[in-house]
């Protein structure tokens, strides 16, 4: 029982441990994944639709040549971004229901800066500098749009749950109001409400002419490190994983609780707010409104089925990108609406979020330890 | 097997045969026998991880045995679940409550076992049969209170109703006096007597050797799995028990040098702290604490001691009043700068303060120190750090652990605590607060904790110990200082007073 010595570990069985502990916390999802595509072969089945057919058009659409696959990491990017800014509030306790409103934010204020600032000061801003100001002035927005129901929840215990929700209908009306108003492209032609391109030194270029494959993927994957990196090798990622696990026991060894929260939420915001700014100076140079096909919230069902964890973040963004993507083909070759493709979403994160059911279907045992995603009011 | 007991003759209700439970790497129960016998108290007594609850959750079907078998009134029987041990008659009282805070004593009652009249709840008839069987078996509970607002012990009450509603005649207690005072828990005995006139049986698991020799038929010992014998309280003695216990000779009485107490280290002038609803509960309190000396808070629960020491801690604000550490005002501070001036912790609530069950033994045991050297570089936790003051911490102070990498949460109570007393020992320790410390640990750990306080004592800390465990106070201060709703109502020194006189003394008056 007791092991008093210290075991060396070679390299190799540490990566056997890794691969060991994460396909235990993958199984749940996997399987997740699994039963709601068999009930969603049901649902194409009951259409009138050949399930198989609808399957293999699906990964054709989203895998099957090389624009496929760019398409898939276009809708990727912003998934995974989104998906690690309700993981890392997740991890420190709170229920971040704002990213897209903090998305939206980080977008609209990233294009005002791209393609305004410059008339606004009167200079020519060179590009290397204004692309940075782009980013910053984004990720500003979206931090400030989530230290706001954190300052809330530390200084008053209002629920968080309750306040990003506000903060997203003001924060999405107010970009509603501004993209139809004074930042609506003034091109007489124009009738959509977007707003003016920006300026072309604040874009980052294409990586492969003629595709839409873009840098924010390559930088969504060395967030995502660095938010593990963060969370399990910073004294700061102990800090928010300890008052998202213990506020007590937080506020007992020092850790000042209610900065805490503020700053978790800040960094959720400003990862949200990296999904708007990315999506404004890598792939569409402007905001539009409808732009983000509701990023924020489907990066809810992401940050759980990733079991909020950035490895587990990814490769849920990267499943829902290319569900996504590849509805589009499996309609052109089933007729099967890509509607569909919502059911089965919808379906992995009800049994994702009520895992007692996959765990009774496959007999898998319960583990001890549950997630604590979040605390109720005052907690 | 069995000595001669005071009740032979009396039917056996109850019997276990061979029970083996395994976990992954423990042998839980290792082919374990034991009976219990009509009207009969039968004391299961071991320390923390000796396998009494294991035991008893297999028979009331919350675990499923590897090999053995259960008998009721000689006919083997089977329980898989709950419902089969309710429908066998076997009712258990857990260590924490499993009542809803918000409803009333009749609603917990009828919880899971409704009555409907006129297709909605029948309250008003369970009502009736809760008072009737409180009348009955001599517990008093009002069935219209809610569970929120009433005490500790009354809830233990509406537990023991709640399995005398489902037909119990036999009763499992687990650890039931962990969270009761001393006036509840002889409360509680009397109506563990009561119930055993009116032909209910009971199986007591504890660790505490006093009760025992207090309220038990017969004494089952278990260590590590095995049952170690079978005894009455009229052929043993509590040194016996421990040892039988522990497995070897136990020191119950804690020796320690006298005290050469040096300079104050802590100083507490006129302390006044609120409560939650805002009362003041702590009324004016000044005491000192020197370096090098032990002084005892004695004093029943919920006298104003969990209010003093958060707010000596940091973790409660202080009204009014002056707290100094080692001549620095600390009053008003949030908990860290008062870490950083010397102050060690061991808080009254172990797993919601002292410890993040979820966290690894070795990221518990760096909770307070995680960002200053070794264990951080800037703002980068150093691994080889965390790893090398784990091992070296467990190893240390003897924390039972199959690797300092496994969750806190899979240890047992008393390594729980060890953690907490290994992490809060092993930085350079001025002012030691410790509030009970040793509340429901086991007769071997309690040894060691104590030990450890002694020896941080005559290193030149100043201790503040907190207990309503008159023994522990007694055994381990150098002075004692009594809580009486809020004030101190005498502090003397820990050789001049006897035990009655503490006691009367924590009923508020005053002996010199």
């Amino acid at each position: 029982m007791e092991s008093n010595e210290q075991p060396k570990k070679g390299t190799i069985s540490i990566i056997v441990d890794i691969f060991k502990r994460s396909a235990g916390a993958m199984l749940v999802p996997v399987l997740a994944v699994f039963t709601a595509m068999l009930v969603g072969a049901l649902v194409i089945w009951g259409a009138g639709g050949n399930p198989i057919a609808a399957y293999i058009g699906l990964f054709e659409g989203a895998f099957g040549t090389a624009r496929a696959l760019s398409e898939t990491t276009v809708w990727a990017t912003p998934y995974i971004f989104a998906g690690l800014a309700v993981a890392l509030a997740f991890k420190g306790g709170l229920f971040n229901i704002g990213a897209e409103g903090q998305l939206a934010l980080g977008a609209v204020a990233a294009a005002w800066i791209g393609y305004a600032l410059p008339d606004v000061l009167g200079v020519q801003i060179p590009g290397f500098i204004h692309l940075f100001l782009v980013v910053v002035g984004g990720l500003l927005a979206g931090a400030l749009w989530g230290a706001i129901p954190g300052w809330l929840k530390a200084k008053t215990g209002g629920h968080e749950v309750i306040n990003t929700i506000m903060m997203n209908y003001i924060a999405l009306n107010m970009v509603s109001f501004l993209l139809n108003g004074v930042m609506k492209d003034p091109n007489p032609l124009n009738v959509i409400a977007r707003t003016p391109l920006i300026a072309s030194g604040a874009r980052i270029p294409a990586i492969i002419e003629g595709y839409r494959f873009h840098w924010g993927f390559i930088l969504a994957l060395v967030v995502a490190f660095f938010i593990w990196w963060l969370l399990w090798k910073t004294t700061l990622g102990f800090e928010i994983r300890t008052a998202g696990a213990n506020p007590d026991a937080a506020k007992y060894a020092g850790i000042n609780v209610a900065r805490t929260i503020v700053l978790t939420m800040a960094i959720s915001g400003t990862l949200a707010g990296m999904a708007g700014v990315i999506e404004v100076t890598a792939l569409n140079y402007r905001h539009e409104l409808g732009f983000s096909q509701g990023y924020g919230f489907d990066a809810i069902a992401i940050a759980l089925l990733g079991k909020t964890h950035p490895l587990g973040v990814v490769l849920a963004a990267i499943l829902f990108g290319a569900m996504r993507n590849g509805a589009t083909r499996m309609q052109f070759m089933t007729q099967i609406p890509v509607d569909v493709i919502q059911v089965i979403q919808a379906l992995i994160l009800l049994f994702v979020a009520a895992d007692a059911i996959i765990r009774y279907i496959y007999r898998i045992r319960t583990s001890e330890e549950r997630m604590v995603l979040t605390r109720g009011w005052g907690g | 097997m069995m000595t001669q007991t005071d009740k032979s003759g009396n039917q056996v209700v109850l019997e276990a045969k061979g029970i083996t439970k395994r976990f992954p790497g423990v042998l839980a129960n290792d082919r374990v026998d034991f009976d219990l016998r009509q009207g009969e108290i039968h004391v299961l007594l071991g320390e923390n991880g000796a396998g009494k609850s294991t035991l008893m959750n297999v028979l009331y079907g919350l675990y499923h045995s590897d090999e053995g078998q259960f008998f009721r009134n000689g006919q083997p029987i089977s329980i898989d679940n709950p419902k089969d041990a309710i429908a066998q008659g076997i009712g258990m009282v857990h260590q924490h409550f499993m009542l809803i805070p918000v409803f009333t004593v009749t609603e917990n009652i009828m919880l899971g076992e409704e009555e409907m009249k006129n297709a909605v709840l029948d309250r008003k008839g369970v009502a009736k049969k809760v008072r009737d069987l409180s009348h009955q078996y001599g517990l008093d509970i009002d069935p219209d209170a809610l569970v929120i607002d009433i005490p500790v012990g009354v809830q233990q009450r509406v537990e023991i109703v709640k399995t005398l509603y489902r037909h119990a005649d036999i009763l499992i207690l687990d650890e039931p006096t962990a969270v009761l005072t001393p006036q509840e828990v002889d409360d509680l005995f009397r109506i563990m007597r009561g119930l055993t006139t009116k032909g209910v049986s009971i199986v007591f698991i504890t660790h505490k050797l006093k009760e025992v020799l207090a309220i038990a038929d017969r004494i089952t010992v278990m260590r590590a799995g095995q049952v170690v014998g079978t005894v009455t309280p009229a052929e043993t003695d509590e040194h016996q028990l421990a040892a039988m216990m522990v497995g070897r000779e136990v020191i119950l009485t804690v020796d320690k040098p006298p005290a050469e107490p040096g300079e104050d280290i802590l100083q507490i002038e006129d302390l006044h702290v609120a409560d939650q609803r805002g009362l003041e509960v702590v009324k004016g309190v000044s005491f000192t604490v020197k370096a090098g000396e032990i002084l005892g808070i004695a004093g029943v629960q919920g006298n104003g001691q969990t209010e003093l020491v958060e707010a000596i801690t940091g973790l409660r604000p202080v009204k009014l009043g002056r707290v100094l550490l080692n001549g620095q005002e600390v009053s008003g501070k949030p908990p860290r700068p008062i870490i950083e001036a010397g102050m060690s912790h061991i808080p009254e609530d172990r797993q919601r303060h002292g410890l993040v069950m979820s966290y690894p033994v070795a990221d518990n045991l760096i909770l307070c120190t995680y960002y200053i050297a070794p264990f951080a570089k800037g703002l980068v936790m150093n691994e080889p750090a965390v790893e090398e003051n784990a091992y070296r911490l467990v190893k240390q102070f003897d924390v039972r652990t199959p690797s300092p990498f496994v969750t806190a949460s899979k240890l047992s109570g008393g390594n729980q605590q060890k953690v907490i007393v290994a992490r809060e020992l092993s930085r350079p320790v001025k002012l030691l607060v410790a509030n009970q410390p040793t509340r429901g640990l086991d007769v071997g750990s309690i040894e060691y904790i104590h030990s450890q306080i002694v020896a941080i004592r005559d290193q030149g800390a100043a201790v503040l110990l907190v207990s309503a465990e008159l023994d522990e106070i007694m055994a381990l201060s150098d002075r004692i200082a009594v809580m009486y709703r809020g004030e101190i109502v005498e502090i003397v020194q820990a050789g001049s007073v006897t035990k009655a006189e503490l006691g009367l003394m924590m009923a508020g008056s005053h002996i010199h």
